[in-house]
This record gives C-alpha cells, structure tokens and sequence, in this order.
C-alpha cells in the first residue's frame, strides 16, 4: 500500500480545549438532571395514583361535553384573540424589522435599539405580558391581545428582520441607482423578494398565537383557559378534558389551514 | 456591421463641444489600497465609449464612483453639467434619475412581473404607490411601460414573471426598466457578460441602437473584444487605476487590444 491510498482518519483529533468543553457540557447535563428531573420511583408512584378508581384519569373519561355551547363559545373568543392580536403583532413587526435591518435602517443606533426591542419582546414569555397587561387594561380578552401583539412582535420583528437581510442586494442597488427612495426600495424590491418568507413566518405565527391564546385565560387573560382553569380548581375533571380535546381541534385544524395555505402560496 | 448600427459616430474624445462626463483626478482606496489612482478623462454628448482592463483594474469602481453608489476617496466629476461629489442626498438622488444603468446580473425583482419592473423605473421621477407596482401605476405610466417593452421587443410578455424569463430576456427588460428613467446617460456594466455569445451581441446591439436613436451617451464595460470593437466610438483602458489605453475605435483592432489585455493582465 503506498501513501496515495492512505485513507483521512475515521475521526478528527480533538485538543484538549475541546474535551474541556465537551466535559464541562456533560456535567452541567448530569447535574441538570440529577438536580431537577423526577426520580423514578417518583414517577411510577405518581403514574399509579393517575390511572387509580379515584386518580385523575379515570376522573377524565370519559370527557363531559354538557356544557358544550359555552365552551364553543369560549373557544371562538380564544381564536379571535389569537387572529386580533397575531395580526396586530405582524403589522407592528414589519416596521421593528425594517429598523432592525443592517442594509435598510437608516442609523446604527436605530438598528441597535429596533434589535434590542425585538429581543426584549421575544425573550418575555406570553404569560408574562399577559399578567403585565392585565394590570395595565384589566382582565379579560383584551389583555390577552396586548399580550400576543407584543410576543409577535418579537417572534415576527426577527425573522421578518433575517428575511430581509438575506435578500440580494442587487434589485435594491439598481432602484436606488435609479433614484427611488428609501420606501419605494423597500417595498418594490425587498417587500416582494421576501413574500414567501413572510407568508411562512405569519402562518407559524397565527398557529403559535392560538397555542398561546388557550394558556392566556389560565392568567386571566381571557379566552378558553379561564374555562379550563375553573374546570380544574372545581375538580370538573371531565368537563376539563373535553375542553382539552376542544383546544386540541381548533389547534390542529389551524394548523393544517396554514399548512394548506402555506403549500399553495409559496 | 458598425457603420449599419452607429450610423451617427462622433468624434472620439473631441473637446469642440461641452463634455458629458468630466473627471479629473478621481482616487478610490479601499482598505489602504487605491484602486483609481487620480483618473482624468471626459467624453462628449452621444458617444458611446468602451471601458476595458483586465479583471480587478477598477473598471466597476469607476462606474459606481460616478453615480456614487460608491463614494469616491478624492477628485472631481462633472456629469450631464453637475458636481457629482457636492450633490446633497436629495440632490443625487435627482441626479442619478436621468443616468441609466444596465448591470451585469440585470438586478430585476424576480417575483415580480416584467411590466412591474419596468415600472420600476419611473422611480426617477414619481415616488408612492403608483410607482411600485403595475397594478397601483396610472394608465400613461403603464402605456409608457408597455412601449418600452415594445422598442425591447417584450411587449407579449408584460405579465410574465421575470424569472420566468432567459437570462437574454431579463436583460431586455433591465434595458426596458433603464428607457423608463428617460436618462440622459448610460453608464453599463458588462451587459453581455452573463449571456451566450449571440444573445451577448443581440443585447449589445439593441442597447447601442435605443443609445442612438435617443441620442444619449453611453460608458460601456465590455470583455468581448469584438463587441468593443463594433458598438463603441472610442475605447478607454484601465490599468492598475490609471487610464492606460485611450484611442478612437476607428484606430483599434483586435490583437492591440487583446495586447493590452494580455499586458495588463499578467502585470
């Protein structure tokens, strides 16, 4: 065999920096565990007392679906918090995005703010804005939109904002050669090259809104989880799982809607 | 074929009449190294001028400099009776309406229709909605449009998707989309670069004939030879940032310049 046949090692050689690195991973793994996940005899005591003559599962099912005219009702209010607030939330994120883009916000100081709104809105959870939002406009429905406005904002502004980035250049030169201004840029050129991204980014956005919408009532923050909360403290287990499987009806079929859309559009 | 296509030759760097472009001492340094090193040359009204030199001579620099897309590190421009370099932001802006470009790559929006992109460039001259796109534009911009795509030849292919379209086609539309601006000069960047060879000379053909008809004056960047050769009345060379080459194409053939591309290629 000459040196010519030698085949690359198997594996690439690692310094010592790197098993550092891989040591430091696993042991906050381990210890992440150790410290927080549920022991197993834990689990099998507790799986044990859930499928138990007097356990919760057995208290479920079947489900109650007697009270089912309120519920629908509940859950169409869910789906229009989640539209009302999810639309507001990607027309908002639209001018954050442009902000926050290198080649189109007008100074570095705006893109550095723009970006750091968006991040501040993603980084807070949806429940947290809700609870803000009830102290600001009270209980209710309307909380609940405020809530999902803003965390589309942040989830929208971002990928809107990368969409954007990774547009060519090119279109966008010739226009500004050709004397256009800055909005005729933006939405004659980079508006119309980002359309499949956008379609994507508001469809994953309406269905992570009605995900969402349900838990905002367990808050306060109106919308089908108020139901779901008062099933659960009233011991109505039963009732709470036909809202449940309610819940998971109008998710699913939101989300085979924007899945359609999706491959018809882009 | 040349006296078919420039019925109209001018005098190659005559200096009887006010110059269209004027440029005098013209530097750009780009991280520490000049890539124009104080460029002077001018062209007259209704010529079409060849600029040539090996890759990296700063030939494309030079373009963007003019229009300043790229700004310029020194020196002046005088273009179509302006200060190109004291021109504010609204000022330039008026400016680079009436100089037409046609890129290499042709930089159309590909989603949208070619009647949309030609639309595009009433830019120069309107802004708002009714400049963005084919649906929202007036009707005398859109049978303006459409006669742009006409004298390209595209007129049957107005609702087509631009990227529907060949690479030959796109580049007439571009060309479509630059006679919207009404310019006043054309500056091109390599328009037959990205095409076959006979679409490459059809492009160049059509482009040379509109510059005619029009009367308009052109700055063209070409790495064929024979198309430098047949569409241009004088012939400018780059060379490490300086002009190197400057003669009437009547006074050129092909192995002086494929010399002077050799030449400055290897230096």
């Amino acid at each position: 065999m000459t040196d010519a046949t030698l085949s690359p090692p198997r594996f690439r050689h690692l310094g010592l920096p790197s098993y550092v690195v891989l040591l430091v991973v696993l042991a906050l793994v381990v210890s992440s565990v150790a410290a927080t996940a549920p022991s197993a005899d834990k689990l099998v005591r507790g799986i044990t007392r859930l499928f138990a003559p007097s356990g919760l599962f057995t208290q479920m099912v079947p489900p109650d679906f007697s009270r089912i005219e309120p519920i629908s009702w509940k859950l169409l209010e869910t789906l229009q918090m989640a539209v009302a607030g999810c639309f507001l939330g990607l027309i908002f994120a639209v001018p954050f995005a442009i902000l926050a883009t290198d080649r189109l916000s007008p100074h570095p100081v705006v893109r550095s703010i723009a970006r750091a709104v968006i991040a501040l809105f993603r980084t807070v959870p949806d429940l947290v804005w809700a609870i803000i939002f009830i102290i600001i406009v009270g209980l209710g429905p309307a909380a609940g939109v405020m809530a999902i406005m803003v965390d589309k904002i942040g989830f929208a502004g971002r990928f809107f904002a990368e969409a954007m980035e990774e547009t060519d250049p090119g279109p966008q030169d010739a226009l500004r050669a050709i004397g256009a201004s800055r909005l005729g840029v933006i939405v004659s050129s980079v508006f119309p090259a980002c359309l499949p991204s956008f379609t994507a980014t508001s469809l994953f956005a309406l269905e992570k809104s009605v995900r969402g919408s349900a838990a905002l009532g367990l808050v306060g923050a109106g919308g089908i989880g108020v139901d779901l909360k008062v099933a659960f403290d009233l011991f109505n287990y039963d009732e709470a799982l036909a809202i449940i499987l309610l819940m998971l009806a109008l998710v699913i079929t939101v989300e085979q809607g924007s899945g359609w859309i999706r491959r018809k559009l882009i | 074929m040349n006296a078919l296509i420039l019925p109209s030759r001018a005098l190659a760097g005559s200096t009887l009449v006010e110059p269209v472009l004027a440029v005098a001492g013209l530097t750009k340094v780009f991280s520490g190294r000049e890539i124009l090193q104080g460029l002077d040359f001018a062209l007259s009204p209704g010529q079409s001028t060849a600029l040539i030199g090996a890759n990296g001579s700063g030939k494309s620099t030079l373009l963007r400099c003019l229009v300043r897309l790229v700004e310029p590190t020194s020196g002046r421009i005088a273009m179509l009776g302006q200060d190109v370099i004291t021109l504010r932001p609204h000022e330039l802006r008026r400016f680079r309406a009436r100089v037409g470009i046609v890129w290499q790559r042709y930089n159309l929006v590909p989603r949208l229709s070619a009647l949309s992109n030609v639309i595009h460039g009433v830019q120069a001259r309107m802004s708002g909605p009714r400049a963005w796109f084919q649906s929202l534009a007036p009707a005398d911009v859109r049978a303006e449009a459409m006669t742009c795509l006409a004298r390209v030849g595209l007129a049957d292919r107005a609702s087509a998707r631009v990227d529907s379209l060949s690479g030959g086609q796109q580049q007439r539309v571009a060309i479509a989309r630059m006679l919207m601006q009404r310019p006043a000069f054309i500056l091109a960047d390599e328009p037959d670069a990205s095409l076959d060879p006979q679409t490459g000379q059809e492009v160049m053909e059509l482009l040379l004939g509109l510059v005619r008809q029009d009367e308009l004056s052109l700055l063209v960047i070409s790495h064929r030879l024979e198309h430098t050769l047949a569409y241009s009345d004088r012939i400018l060379g780059l060379a490490n940032g300086r002009i190197a080459l400057d003669l009437p194409t009547v006074q050129a053939n092909a192995a002086a310049l494929r010399r002077f591309f050799d030449h400055e290629g290897a230096a």
